[in-house]
């Protein structure tokens, strides 16, 4: 994890800090700048950092082994499908699909899982798959904005969803002893396989992001897009795969979290996509793309968890007081993520 | 070579006529095979029952229609809605004035809020509109609580009683509409709206107050989304901050693009905007009337907005 983060995130062609400033006393105002972007790199990890310090002070159950594998545990799905929604962002583009592709990879699998474990695995990545495919194609080939286009494949993922399940009457079951039913359930000592396989794919996500010519294309797009076609870069290849990808995490951290609760529930992942976006944000990826970190995205995700985790502990409150804070904190990060980029490009 | 030209100009004109009247059409063709399916269901009473159906996503979609105006979009309607309907009944001790002011209130402070994040600070009204998605529900859900009846008579009335035979609230709902029209058409300030959706930067240039029309547009947006608010309330006779106006803004956007206003901006179509508010309200009913399924109603709504989508997107080209 610390590695991921610890990266530096020197990969966009348009890292403001190579454009020195012009005005003010030149020392000064650098070092400002330099303040400013590591603020916004590094800005969740720091907040991450001090929010697990101050809770650790005020609550006695918070900072203990059960507590924080429970944190790393719960979160882990919702870091997959924020993964993807990182590199769909960086392209410049959104995922609205990604909850109904969670709910919907999860069903599949419980359904593949009646059959074999073979199945529950590669049905339901073919299926979502497919369903990125479309978003990427429509996206990409008829020039439809993502917003819409993973609107309506968000409605129609979910219809799908419904009319396999009988309008949302049936619930498969995963088999006890179903060896699908592992990927969710198995521990090493007591973190969950869960943790283990999000950190392995956040792993492969930050080399792909940076240290590939894939990774440095999806840059390029989300800083501009028609410099990157002019500069003969796949630009269509990398959009659709991005959207693939996203679909393909978004539907394997449905699958599970449909292993660990041994079925594949029909009503989760409603307003998940609002999580992962959430997510992304708050590690310091901008929406207009570009720019970002995976690591980042993953503090992201958990300072969103830490903070339900708190809410949970004052006891007393709903998921209402919930929804309230990562809104409200959406705001104050965007808020400060806009006059931290202004800053670095004035 | 001019025989191509003149074929393509007409195809180009084909496309353009189908962007502009395509809702119309569809909307004629959506009755005709009603009528076909099942006569019963176009008799007035059944097409009353519609009207009323489709005003909350129609007021909402009328403040929509001047965001996407803008080049913009407002996901926070829906929760608007919902803190409209949460702080209504805390207020009506005041009477129904002082508790429609405070809901009308709470829709025009989160639109000056959009406004400011999107015109002052520059932030994406996706995500600015998004953020007050995700905390306007949480923090109605936090105020209003559990589902609790409303009985005040006045309210109660207003939501289910007529004028000359037409429910107030479809009453009230066309003359919202015949506003909002006036307001883009006869009036400076929805030209200085469709300049800045259509080339904010020119705008700028050209002198026009472009942050206090995109503050204005967002401000609208949030007070029609809590009218909407409040007449679903008094229908009800209900306030249910937890499910009143979920998914409304996928509604409401669907019904701005189905009616021919592009979301590229400037452009608003109101005339189009309250027949595809209409149009998408009989496909759904139709398709519940027709016995299909919650799942396939949903993946034919998808596939219908796609292809809304598509037609209207070859304008720019």
């Amino acid at each position: 994890m610390s590695s991921a983060s610890g990266v530096p995130a020197r990969t966009g062609q348009a890292d403001p800090m190579t454009i020195e400033s012009e005005s003010g006393p030149g020392l000064g105002q650098s070092r400002r700048e330099v303040v400013a972007s590591t603020l916004q790199r590094r800005g969740s990890l720091v907040v991450l950092a001090l929010t697990v310090f101050g809770a650790s002070l005020y609550f006695d159950s918070f900072f203990t082994r059960g507590n924080l594998t429970n944190i790393a545990l719960q979160n882990s799905f919702l870091a997959v499908v924020a993964l993807g929604m990182t590199f769909v962002i960086l392209t410049g583009g959104i995922d609205l699909s990604v909850g109904s592709v969670y709910a919907l990879g999860g069903v599949v699998a419980a359904w593949g899982a009646g059959h074999n474990t073979l199945v529950a695995i590669v049905a339901p990545l073919l299926v979502c798959g497919a369903i990125g495919l479309l978003n990427g194609l429509l996206i990409e080939r008829a020039g439809l904005p993502p917003f819409i286009v993973t609107l309506t494949t968000l409605l129609a993922a979910r219809g799908l969803l419904l009319s396999l399940t009988q309008e949302g009457a049936k619930t498969y079951i995963i088999p006890t002893g179903s060896s699908f039913a592992t990927i969710g359930q198995g521990t090493v000592g007591t973190l969950g396989y869960p943790i283990f396989i999000a950190l392995a794919l956040y792993g492969v996500g930050t080399v792909l992001l940076q240290r590939t010519a894939f990774g440095q294309t999806v840059l390029a797009i989300g800083s501009n897009e028609d410099a990157a076609r002019l500069m003969g870069l796949p630009v269509p290849r990398t959009k659709i795969l991005v959207y693939v990808m996203s679909s393909l995490l978004a539907a394997w951290g449905g699958m599970m979290a449909a292993a660990q609760a041994s079925s594949g529930v029909t009503i989760v992942g409603v307003g998940l996509e609002l999580s992962a976006i959430s997510a992304v944000v708050i590690g310091g990826t901008l929406l207009t793309g570009g720019v970002g970190t995976t690591g980042g995205t993953l503090a992201g995700v958990l300072l969103l968890g830490v903070i339900q985790n708190i809410i949970n502990q004052i006891g007393g409150l709903d998921s209402s007081y919930q929804a309230v804070v990562n809104g409200a904190f959406l705001v104050v990060v965007v808020v400060v993520q806009t006059f931290l980029s202004r800053r670095q490009r004035l | 070579m001019t025989a191509l030209t003149a074929a393509r100009a007409r195809v180009r004109l084909d496309t353009r006529w189908l962007q502009d009247n395509g809702v119309y059409v569809a909307l004629v063709a959506i009755l005709l095979i009603d009528l076909a399916l099942n006569p019963s269901f176009v008799s007035p009473g059944s097409l009353r029952t519609q009207l009323i159906q489709v005003v909350p996503v129609l007021i909402v979609a009328l403040g929509m229609a001047l965001v996407i105006g803008t080049e913009g979009i407002d996901l926070s309607v829906g929760s608007v809605m919902a803190l409209a309907t949460a702080l209504l009944p805390l207020y009506l001790g005041y009477g129904v004035v002082g508790g429609v002011a405070v809901a009308l209130g709470i829709g025009i402070a989160v639109g000056a809020l959009n406004g400011w994040l999107v015109a002052v600070i520059g932030v994406q009204p996706i995500v600015a509109t998004l953020a007050l998605l995700v905390g306007g529900r949480g923090l109605a859900n936090v105020i209003g609580g559990s589902q609790k009846d409303i009985h005040n008579t006045t309210l109660n009335h207003f939501g289910g009683g007529e004028l000359f035979n037409i429910p107030y609230i479809v009453v009230l709902a066309a003359v919202l509409a015949a506003l909002v029209a006036f307001l883009v058409r006869r009036t400076t300030f929805g030209r200085q709206l469709v300049a800045v959706g259509g080339n904010r930067v020119a705008s700028q240039l050209a002198g026009l107050p472009v942050r206090r029309v995109l503050i204005t547009v967002y401000i609208l947006s949030g007070l029609l989304a809590a009218v909407a608010g409040v007449v679903a309330t008094a229908r009800l006779q209900a306030s249910a901050p937890d499910q009143l106006g979920r998914n409304i803004e996928l509604a409401a956007i669907t019904a701005v693009v189905v009616g021919g206003t592009p979301l590229t901006g400037g452009r608003v179509r109101i005339l189009g905007t309250v027949a595809g508010a209409f149009l998408m309200q009989l496909i759904q009913s139709t398709l519940i009337s027709e016995n299909l399924k919650d799942s396939v109603t949903q993946m034919v709504q998808a596939a219908i907005i796609i292809v809304a989508v598509y037609v209207q997107r070859s304008r720019q080209s």
